[in-house]
């Protein structure tokens, strides 16, 4: 089968801090997929492309509370709907590693892409007026001058709890293809038949069973300063009241 | 099909080109280490260093964002003096040249030195470089010096240092690598940020279990396995039922408790003894050390009488009461906890805490059994402080860690001292899976670093007599005069905030202004943002800057004459400055994270870390170092000039090399790489090539101990001999945690009109002494709360700091502004429902002290009787050189105008001993630390007439000579083609 790279991403341990997401930034808006525009950078409502966000919402009621961070980015469908609507091809699916990419020269910047698109992962620069997404960092991960442990996504590399896992999900025995079977890894929105290469690991709880002989042991150290003596043998007793 | 990124990679690509140099980030004070790539002298990229011990190899959302920083508008470029005629606030300045600002600091400097250097004030924000700005300080001979910890989390090192010798964050934390179950109170996100998140997740993936307890939940709680909900400044509530449970059901490590902290010192009990409350003493066994005496008594329950603590063949009673053959009653100090907690019990804390009392004893159980029933053992000998050799170390797996969230409330010192105790009742102290030490921590207890003990301590041109911050012991290390009155202008050290160690920095202001207690001439602030997020009671500080007198001699002048302040970025503050002195970015300057200030230690042994220059300075930009190195050669600071006066240091680097503490001491900012050839590590000779080894190995230097000098470090016989050799400690004796305070306990007595000491709080403040002193933990609510109609405010109101932001650093930082463009308050959707208040509603946020108008956002994640929001998101317009309708200026806000820097007069301030017009500040009657989080309010809805706009609002502040004006309305930056 051939090669599909994908993130898988841990939910279980995001705790949202956006360092995939200013990484991602600094690292492509002055490489080979940039820029990375942002239009009133120091004005009202600043906004701008990224290919990578983190959207955080709130599941429950208090004080049944999950408070869940959500990092987003192109999920490198293995059936990407992005693909058949552009009209001009450039919107493609490599068969060597599955990323999915855009082609800027062909690129016209119609959106048919982002209509398409159930995930509103492509963000159009209205300023080079070409659709623009994650490219998985296509041009850090087959960098033979980069050391072989940093061939990878510049999310991946910064992310301070190791959330962002990187590899080829077809691979049985890769690290993410592990971590999708142990963990009970899914895709978003299987219904739309995309089948997103990306993954999202849940989050998982651990919980302490105590049992109540646990709270009355033997070695209660109250037992050494005389705080749980016997009671005095001369107080009263059944011994004094009944024979039986 | 062609492959149009691959080929455009090869023409684009960076790595290939682009020149990699290492050094230390500075986006938040987390001191990580990164790798600036550059192209075309611009920076490219910066990442982790995977080299670098701290963080290997990540970075976080502040980190990857330098560039913007780098290049942001609002840099300032020249130094700048007020135009003359133009009004403080006006923002009106022009151009001068370093030459001339010298030349004025310098006369004026000299001046205040010759006749009272008191009329000097230095205060610095996050700056991590108070060994240096405390030396100049010190060396000029003014007590006016202190760093923002004063503001910031001084209960968590004060609390924790007179307790267990060490405090979280720089000085010690969580053992996440062998914990199993990990305990974080409070807002502690921001200290420290990607190590703790490292450690979270490893700790998370091998099983363990994480509970949170905070009123919100947001960043790390949010993965948390459990989150607790409780209301703000109730934490001591809980602490203390926690220990309730876990003492009732003997839950806690009785041989830890026995052998190294002072649960079984007798304390005399006698009613009508002169020294009740103190731990009786064997009189007959000699001192060597009258700082840390170690002469208390056992009673050993071995021969059921009174034995010598500490000794080896001994086992003393931790509970009962005693008669000493003098006929003194007794009771051991573990006793007296348990009788302290007796009615804190988990019911109790219920009502105060809103945490069920099931889910409290459930809490306290988890921690008992796991810390009791999965010990860590450790095949490492080790040798403790009485000669007793151990074969193994063992381990409690149960971690905590706190910060803030616990700090800034005016009962926290006593709350992070139940935090500290409740850790010691498990046995967790610096051992596997619990709390660590980091070096130089930890500390005699307390540490012995004094302030002067009086005014004679400030003479004009001579150095101070003592540090300016310290650490008393007993009432005669306070600061004050003859009848009692602070010599420092923040009232630091004095009967109102007795162990402030870090400072009051959050009253500087408004004491100059008042003149309480005296005027200072020139102020000069660097790095903190005291005209807007940095003070409480914003807009009468801006109003205190502005003043001027209005008769006598000096009317017309200003009340505070001279302001200085030293920044890299035009902010609110800087508006209000008489000389702006323009600093670089830390892409551009040498730097030292020094074992003499903050370093970067960890568990396993001392690190300090350098940066060097990546870049050259921007503009005329100066590092704040070279300014205070300039400054002190003028000036003739003895440690700055040699024998004949001349100027002793060329520059910053050149200092940091031939520094020494004492001539020929050997120590000096930098540990690493000492000695001729670099030989030598934490004691040596000046190394000439000790910047370049820095900047060959990561600028980092880290030493490894060897494991048996890497746990039980307030007891380790042989870590205490190699921390003695190498100076890092004075002496080597054992440092036994304080179940029971005898620090606090000589302050009340002092109160009480009794003890060794020689010093009596002033009548009005007997009381309050008497009161927060208590050598116990115990619970009050906050001190604004106390005097609150929380009927009216029935709400808490807090804020953090978001993961993505350090204070009001990034608001200027293009791409981190997207993530936090204007800040909400965030509600609980039943409170919100209460008050007709729908999501994303403008409302009002009303406290006894004023009101701002804000956006209300649906929260679930927000206890019911909490607000919250971001903080120092919200700006005044034009400042950071925003535009001006940017959404920090119109949308967001500052909850400091809901927030007090004095207690409410006059009645709550009087019960705690305020005579009229010197009002007491805000903070913790111990320490005083900021009551930041101990606000109340109320919430209702704007009207429909209203504009959406926030509320205060502020003049516009306008760009500065030398700065950019911002007229792009797009920015694509790709580095090395500078647009």
């Amino acid at each position: 089968m051939s090669k599909q790279l994908a993130l898988v991403i841990d939910l279980n341990v995001c705790v949202g801090c956006h360092a995939c997401v200013t990484s991602c930034k600094e690292w492509n808006t002055s490489g080979a997929a940039g820029f990375l525009s942002d239009d009133r950078p120091y004005g009202r409502d600043p906004t701008g492309t990224f290919f990578n966000r983190v959207q955080t919402f709130e599941v429950g009621e208090f004080p049944h509370t999950q408070t869940v961070h959500f990092p987003k980015s192109c999920l490198h469908c293995e059936d990407p709907p992005c693909v058949p609507v552009c009209p001009t091809g450039a919107s493609y699916k490599r068969a060597e590693d599955g990323i999915v990419l855009v082609d800027y020269d062909k690129c016209i910047g119609c959106k048919y892409c982002s209509w398409a698109c159930p995930y509103g992962a492509r963000e159009l620069d209205e300023h080079q007026k070409v659709m623009k997404k994650c490219t998985l960092c296509v041009d850090r991960i087959y960098d033979e001058h980069l050391p072989a442990a940093e061939r990878k996504p510049a999310c991946v590399m910064a992310c301070p709890t190791s959330a962002r896992l990187f590899g080829d999900v077809h691979d049985a025995e890769s690290a993410v293809s592990r971590a999708i079977r142990d963990a009970g890894g899914y895709a978003l929105m299987p219904e739309w038949g995309t089948h997103p290469a990306n993954h999202y690991l849940p989050r998982r709880k651990t919980e302490i069973t105590l049992h109540r002989d646990e709270l009355e042991r033997v070695d209660n150290p109250l037992k050494i300063d005389g705080k749980l003596p016997k009671p005095d043998v001369k107080a009263p007793s059944l011994d004094d009241s009944t024979t039986w | 099909m062609p492959n149009p990124t691959v080929t455009q990679t090869a023409a684009a690509d960076s790595s290939v080109r682009s020149e990699v140099k290492h050094t230390t980030c500075y986006m938040c004070a987390c001191r990580c280490g990164i790798r600036v790539h550059l192209r075309e002298g611009e920076v490219r990229y910066i990442d982790g260093n995977p080299e670098h011990p701290l963080n290997r190899g990540v970075i976080c959302a502040k980190g990857a964002s330098g560039i913007m920083k780098q290049y942001s508008p609002a840099r300032l470029t020249r130094p700048l003096m007020r135009k003359p005629g133009s009004a403080r606030g006006d923002n009106q300045f022009e151009e001068v040249s370093w030459d001339e600002a010298f030349n004025l600091l310098q006369e004026r400097l000299a001046r205040i030195r010759a006749t009272d250097p008191k009329k000097f004030a230095l205060f610095t924000g996050r700056d991590q470089m108070q060994a240096l700005t405390g030396l100049f300080a010190r060396q000029f001979g003014t007590p006016n010096y202190a760093a923002h910890g004063g503001f910031c989390s001084v209960n968590m090192a004060a609390g924790m240092i007179y307790t267990i010798g060490g405090s979280f964050w720089e000085f010690g934390g969580p053992d996440l690598e062998r914990a199993k179950l990990f305990v974080m109170i409070g807002t502690a996100e921001d200290h420290h940020s990607n190590p703790l998140k490292i450690a979270i997740s490893k700790f998370k993936r091998s099983g363990g279990r994480f509970i949170s307890i905070n009123p919100v939940r947001t960043g790390y709680s949010a993965i948390a396995d459990e989150w607790v909900p409780i209301k703000p400044g109730t934490d001591g509530a809980l602490l203390l039922a926690l220990t309730h449970e876990i003492i009732h059901t003997g839950l806690y490590d009785r041989e830890f408790l026995a052998r190294y902290t002072n649960a079984g010192y007798l304390i005399d009990t006698d009613p009508t003894s002169e020294s009740r409350g103190m731990p009786v003493r064997d009189a007959s066994r000699h001192e060597e050390i009258p700082e840390y005496p170690r002469n208390m008594l056992w009673w050993n329950r071995l021969s059921e009488q009174p034995a010598p603590c500490h000794q080896p063949e001994a086992d003393p009673y931790l509970l009962g009461q005693f008669t000493l053959a003098d006929g003194t009653p007794v009771k051991p100090a573990f006793q007296l906890l348990l009788e302290r907690v007796k009615d804190y019990t988990p019911e109790w804390a219920e009502g105060i805490t809103g945490i069920p009392a099931a889910t409290i004893r459930r809490l306290a159980h988890e921690m008992g059994v796991t810390a009791r029933d999965q010990k860590i053992e450790l095949p490492i000998a080790w040798t403790d402080s009485w000669g007793t050799e151990h074969e193994k170390i063992t381990g409690n797996p149960v971690a905590f860690h706190a910060m803030r969230g616990l700090a800034a409330h005016s009962n926290g010192f006593q709350t992070i001292r139940a935090l500290a105790i409740l850790m010691s009742l498990l046995g967790t102290i610096d051992r596997p899976g619990g709390f660590r030490h980091k070096a130089p921590f930890p500390r005699g207890i307390p540490p012995l670093a004094k302030t002067p003990k009086g005014p004679e301590g400030v003479r004009p041109d001579t150095p101070l007599a003592g540090l300016a911050l310290g650490w008393p012991g007993n009432p005669d290390d306070l600061f004050v005069d003859a009848d009692n009155k602070p010599v420092r202008i923040d009232k630091a050290f004095s009967w109102e905030y007795p162990l402030s160690v870090h400072g009051l920095m959050h009253n500087v202001i408004t004491n100059a202004w008042r003149g309480d207690p005296y005027r200072i001439d020139t102020l000069m602030i660097f790095m903190a943002n005291m005209a807007w997020n940095s003070s409480m009671n914003t807009m009468e500080v801006r109003r205190m800057l502005n003043d001027r007198d209005k008769n006598g001699d000096g009317a017309g002048e200003y009340k505070i004459p001279f302001i200085v302040v030293c920044d890299a970025f035009q902010s609110e503050m800087t508006a209000f400055a008489d000389l702006i002195l323009p600093d670089t970015t830390y892409l551009e300057r040498h730097d030292v994270m020094s074992m003499l200030d903050r370093p970067i230690s960890e568990f396993e042994g001392p690190v300090d870390s350098v940066r060097v220059p990546v870049l050259p300075p921007t503009g005329a930009c100066k590092p704040f170092q070279e300014v205070l190195i300039e400054l002190a050669g003028r000036l003739k600071l003895p440690a700055f000039v040699n024998a004949d006066g001349s100027r002793k240091y060329r520059d910053y680097p050149d200092f940091i090399v031939n520094y020494e503490t004492e001539p020929g001491s050997g120590i000096g900012f930098l540990a690493g790489w000492r000695g001729k050839g670099g030989e030598k590590f934490m004691q040596g000779e000046p190394n000439p090539r000790q910047w370049e080894m820095y900047a060959k190995n990561n600028c980092v230097f880290q030493l490894k101990l060897p494991p048996s000098y890497q746990y039980m470090r307030n007891w380790n016989k042989g870590y205490h001999e190699w921390a003695q050799r190498t100076r890092l400690r004075r002496h080597a004796d054992p440092i036994v945690i304080q179940i029971y305070s005898e620090v606090l306990q000589k302050f009340r007595m002092a109160a009480q009109g009794r003890g060794t000491s020689k010093r009596r709080p002033p009548a009005h403040l007997a009381k309050r002494v008497e009161t927060y002193f208590d050598p116990l933990p115990f619970y009050y609510e906050p001190l604004e709360a106390q005097a609150t109609d929380t009927h009216r405010y029935p709400l808490n109101a807090i804020t953090q700091r978001p993961m993505a932001m350090y204070h009001s650093w990034d608001s200027q930082n293009a791409w981190l502004r997207q993530i936090h463009a204007h800040n909400y308050l965030f509600v609980n959707p039943a409170a919100a429902r209460a008050q007709g208040i729908a999501d994303d509603d403008w409302i009002w946020v009303e406290s006894m002290w004023g009101k701002v108008r804000c956006m209300a956002r649906y929260s679930e994640a927000v206890e019911p009787g909490t607000v919250w929001t971001w903080n120092a998101i919200g700006k005044a317009p034009g400042a950071w050189n925003l535009a001006p309708g940017a959404n920090e200026a119109g949308l967001g806000f500052l909850l400091n105008h809901l927030i007090s820097d004095e207690l409410p007069r006059p009645a709550q301030a009087r019960a705690q001993g305020a005579v009229p017009g010197r009002p007491l500040s805000n903070s913790d009657p111990v320490t005083g630390q900021a009551g930041w989080y101990d606000v109340r309010v109320r919430i209702c809805k704007a009207g429909a007439d209203e504009a959406e706009q926030s509320w205060p609002q502020v003049a516009a502040v306008g760009a500065l000579p030398g700065m950019d004006r911002v007229r792009n309305t797009w920015l694509a930056f790709v580095a090395g083609k500078k647009k």
